[in-house]
């Protein structure tokens, strides 16, 4: 994707996800180094106050930005600030989505705003991101 | 409760090798196919990728001082994170030097959740010559009181 391409309208629909099954949990979480149990053992997570196991915001936030990059180019990201909204249970499903929200075009990057939304419609993660075109591509 | 003299404490020094095999692995986990990230040579790190630090971090004692914070399990929680990318976003075949800090804590005043405790903790990744090559902000905030966790909610 080039700079000249990306442009507020021309986004790609929205990424679906789900339901969230134990095993997309336990598969990020060998990915990733995160082995807090809190995200897999039925056990801990109950004890912890919570009804289930509960899904990794850094996972959701993987897939919500890896869908820009798959979009812009991973080889064009600056920065990536995410915030995470409300956890995501397994069984539920998620939309990922985003939108251009600015350009410069002399420095030659591109805005995105990005958010991921569950079953109630709900959002579980917010995210923003700068994409720099201006090593050419 | 959050420890407030962790302010400025700074984990061991580390080593963080960027590998083909693990990003291949951790692309596939956040379920993308682009094919940058599956490279031969020189495979592009996916945005969040730098998370996994925590496999290299264990290496080495005390290289994170987020142990330093003693958040409360129930009441704490990862409220945002932010990766820069200081000049072109990692590539397979690069070795970064990576050392982690407790940058800032600060408290805000929320009607449902009483007081609450951010933590900033911030890890500088640089090449062999010293050059920032990328930064790790993680900011964590604890609520004075217990949030309402019920399944969906």
């Amino acid at each position: 994707m080039s700079f000249d391409k990306a442009i507020a309208g021309q986004e790609p629909g929205p990424l679906v996800i789900g339901p969230f099954t134990r095993t997309d949990i336990v598969r990020y979480q060998g990915a990733s180094g995160d082995m807090n149990p809190v995200h897999h053992d039925e056990v801990f997570a109950k004890k912890s106050g919570f009804p289930a196991p509960l899904g990794v915001g850094m996972f959701t936030a993987g897939c919500m930005t890896t869908w820009a990059t798959d979009w812009l180019g991973p080889e064009h990201v600056q920065r990536t600030r995410i915030r995470f909204k409300k956890p995501v249970f397994p069984g539920v499903t998620v939309s990922f989505a985003g939108k251009v929200i600015a350009r410069d075009e002399s420095a030659r990057t591109v805005e995105v705003e990005l958010w991921g939304t569950d079953d109630a419609g709900d959002a579980v993660v917010q995210g923003w991101m700068t994409f720099d075109f201006s090593a050419g591509a | 409760m959050v420890a407030k003299a962790s302010l400025g404490v700074e984990g061991a020094p580390f080593e963080m090798d960027i590998e083909r095999g693990k990003i291949a692995e951790f692309a596939r986990a956040v379920r993308s196919s682009h094919p940058a990230h599956l490279l031969r040579d020189g495979a592009v790190v996916p945005p969040t990728f730098l998370t996994t630090q925590f496999f290299w971090e264990a290496r080495v004692d005390d290289a994170n001082p987020w142990s330093q914070v003693k958040m409360n399990q129930e009441r704490g929680m990862h409220a945002e994170q932010e990766y820069v990318f200081h000049g072109p976003p990692p590539r397979a075949g690069e070795r970064l030097f990576a050392q982690s800090k407790i940058a800032e804590i600060w408290e805000k005043e929320s009607r449902s959740a009483g007081t609450l405790t951010f933590v900033k903790m911030v890890t500088e990744y640089r090449d062999a010559d010293g050059k920032l090559r990328a930064e790790a902000i993680l900011t964590g905030v604890e609520t004075s009181k217990p949030p309402e966790r019920k399944e969906g909610a």
